[in-house]
């Protein structure tokens, strides 16, 4: 336990030998540096798991301070912060899922990123993402939280826009911090009220002081919710904010899935997660939440259904799925938010992971339409990338997806906050999920082959995809519903930190029928991308051949046109300011200012001629003048 | 003994100064300006002494002694400057000299 500090620490450290003496370091030696320091903090974090586990009563947290950071004040308001790491179940299951599969995605990146110059570059920023994720998960008060946020944001930036010799990499990149940077303003501003009215960032103390000070339903807890929901939503790109993370598919492919699976995206999950009592306190800000998060996983599936490019198909499937932990959270299920953010952790970052290494096969080809037929070429990718996919569609019973989503799409209709919208909501997108990740299969992996394989991955890019494999087929096992033989692990674990659940009355009994329905929308859709794709493609070109195919094609290819809006409210006008404002109207002030002494000294300067008569005559005059002034006055 | 009256006295030392004063404008020559320049100091140490003797005291004529002494070490710092200008840029010419324009 006493080495917990160690878990952020390491890859810090890591990022810092590598940022500092990376250019005296052989290719081996970066590796070990790299891949070795998030390795041993993600060891220790099982150790510190065990225990954890083992000397844990119920509510068992924690806590240890490293230092004091920040220690001002006068009498009235005073300001006691210190970095201070806190421990329980929400953060236990955050560090494992952040350091194993970033570890498992360093690991790869070992021979994926192997001839790239930037080699050393690459292992420093992927350190310091991994640091500014647990020091964000770790954080005892909201300001060191909101420090890893913004490492964290720092780091996407950097990687996203990590080839940046192309301008296209660099403008994704600054998409992406901008964009995100919005929720982050309303984050920190809702930072100060809590600060303002609370007296303290310590996010217990935050917790308890508002359940005591603020009324259920009123204003202020309302404003603080919506405005940490801001923050959440640009981190997790959910609607409105969700425009820069099909762009940040223009980093390497490990960033994706390091992005996607273990940090970044995540973020926003955990910051709902952790300060859920501010947002039991605003039923409204919960509802506002799940509307999201229904709204924003129909929206990127209908999306991903019709994209070419392979990992920008993920990015749609990243923001559906975030979208379910939302809509989880809003309707109050926060252990199923959080376990399905670790299910999808294993199964995104495997999903990444294998297209990647299709795409290092086929020498950088993203087009899935120009792949094909590569189910014998790398059976093992493909078996894999199959596994992966089949979790992400909830292929009932065998994978960790179907559980995790299950539970979510069960608990948005008999939840006390869900109901039949919601659950009408999650079942289509559940239904959208199964049509775009077996298009994606199918196009990749079945039928002829079309790009010749150039060389296939070797035994550093396997390990991580035969691991997550097994993880994303077994982890569903820790949450098995009632009906199916009931094991509640997860939620017991997290039963310390989060209220339990209030499920409708009477609901218990029909559950299963939901299964059975989900179950049957995934084995449908299934079927149904069978059809289109494989046995009649006909039908696939029939559909996209018509007026509403057609547009709705390029609707959905464009993200549903929210770039082209943003462009013409925000970027534009902005534009249009910044031509017009060129000559800074307000610095015209102190140019006049500058303009008058300029004047004033070329006047002065005239009178120093040079000429010692000029001078003389200038002596006599003042002599002249000041004797006048003594007689005649 | 006929007194001559203050008024005249320091008449006669205003137009000297003045003589003076207007040979330091309008002479181009160094050596003239110096010169013109003694001009206005004894125009001044006149005054003085007119002054003196209109009192009865020898302040005046003490003064005056002053000056001398110091129009004596103007006059040697003033032509070793001379010398040197001259030196350097082979002219009198007062308005020739004009390095310190700004």
């Amino acid at each position: 336990m006493d080495f917990l500090w160690l878990i952020p620490a390491l890859p810090l450290a890591g990022f810092l030998i590598l940022s500092l003496a990376g250019s005296r370091l052989t290719r081996p030696m970066v590796s070990a540096v790299g891949v070795g320091s998030v390795g041993l903090s993600a060891m220790i974090s099982l150790w510190v798991t065990a225990a954890f586990i083992d000397q844990s009563p119920v509510r068992h947290v924690f806590s240890q301070t490293l230092w004091t950071w920040i220690d001002v004040g006068l009498d009235v308001a005073q300001l006691h912060l210190s970095v201070n790491f806190y421990l329980d179940s929400l953060a236990v299951v955050m560090i494992l899922v952040i350091t194993w599969v970033g570890f498992l995605i360093h690991l790869y990146s070992v021979e994926y990123m192997a001839h790239d110059d930037g080699y050393c570059r690459f292992f420093a920023y992927m350190n310091l993402f991994v640091a500014a994720m647990l020091i964000l998960v770790l954080a005892d008060n909201l300001l060191l939280l909101y420090l890893g946020w913004e490492g964290v944001g720092l780091c996407s930036y950097l990687l996203i826009g990590f080839w940046y010799k192309d301008p296209a990499n660099g403008y994704a990149a600054r998409k992406a911090f901008v964009v995100t940077r919005v929720g982050d303003t309303a984050m920190a501003i809702g930072l100060f009220i809590i600060y303002q009215h609370l007296d303290t960032l310590q996010i217990q103390t935050v917790m308890a002081r508002a359940a005591e000070a603020w009324p259920a339903g009123s204003a202020l807890p309302l404003t603080v919710a919506l405005l940490l929901a801001g923050g959440a939503v640009g981190k997790s790109a959910q609607l409105p904010l969700q425009t820069w993370l099909p762009d940040a598919m223009a980093g390497p492919t490990p960033v994706s899935a390091l992005i996607h699976a273990a940090t970044m995206v995540t973020a926003g999950v955990y910051l709902i997660a952790r300060t859920h009592v501010l947002f039991t306190l605003a039923p409204l800000a919960m509802t506002a939440v799940a509307v999201i998060g229904a709204a924003t996983l129909l929206m990127a599936g209908f999306s991903g259904l019709v994209q070419k490019d392979i990992k920008r198909v993920l990015a749609y499937s990243t923001i559906s799925q975030v979208g379910y932990m939302f809509l989880a959270l809003g309707v109050g299920a926060w252990s199923a938010a959080v376990f399905h953010l670790a299910t999808h952790a294993f199964f995104k970052a495997l999903l990444f992971l294998g297209a990647g290494a299709v795409i290092h096969s086929l020498n950088g080809e993203q087009n899935m339409f120009k792949m094909g037929g590569l189910r014998r070429e790398m059976p093992l990718v493909f078996a894999t990338f199959l596994i992966g996919a089949a979790s992400l569609a909830a292929l009932p019973l065998v994978t960790a997806g179907f559980y995790s989503k299950d539970l979510i799409i069960w608990e948005s209709f008999a939840s006390a906050q869900g109901g039949a919208g919601f659950y009408a909501a999650a079942l289509a997108g559940a239904f959208l999920t199964v049509l775009y990740t077996f298009r994606m299969v199918f196009l990749t992996f079945a039928g002829p082959i079309k790009t010749p394989v150039t060389h296939r991955p070797g035994i550093s890019m396997k390990i991580p995809l035969v691991i997550l494999a097994v993880l994303s087929l077994t982890a569903g096992f820790v949450e098995i519903p009632k009906t199916l033989g009931g094991v509640h692990l997860f939620s017991h674990f997290l039963n310390g930190v989060f209220p339990e659940i209030h499920i409708t009355h009477g609901l218990e009994q029909i559950e299963w029928i939901f299964e059975l329905v989900s179950g049957c929308v995934t084995l449908f859709g299934i079927f149904l991308v069978y059809l289109f794709i494989q046995r009649a493609p006909v039908l696939t070109e029939k559909l996209s051949g018509s007026a509403a195919g057609a547009f709705f094609n390029r609707l959905w290819l464009k993200g549903w046109g929210f770039d082209a809006l943003y462009d013409r409210i925000f970027v534009r006008p902005y534009l249009f300011f910044g031509r017009l404002n060129r000559e800074d109207i307000i610095d015209s002030f102190y140019d006049g200012l500058a303009a008058v002494g300029r004047a004033g000294y070329s006047a002065a300067s005239l009178t120093q001629n040079g000429q010692v008569r000029t001078y003389a005559f200038g002596i006599a005059l003042g002599a002249v003048a000041l004797i006048a002034m003594v007689v005649i006055l | 003994m006929v007194t001559i009256p203050v008024s005249h006295g320091l008449l006669l030392a205003g137009l000297l100064f003045i003589l003076g004063l207007l040979g330091v404008m309008v002479r181009r020559n160094i050596v003239f300006i110096l010169l013109s320049l003694e001009v206005m100091f004894n125009g001044a140490g006149l005054a003085f002494v007119v002054a003196g003797s209109r009192w009865g005291q020898a302040d005046g004529q003490i003064m005056f002694m002053f000056l001398l002494a110091m129009a004596a070490a103007e006059v040697s710092v003033g032509l070793a400057l001379v010398f040197h200008l001259y030196h350097r840029g082979h002219t009198l010419d007062a308005d020739a000299i004009s390095k310190m324009k700004g």
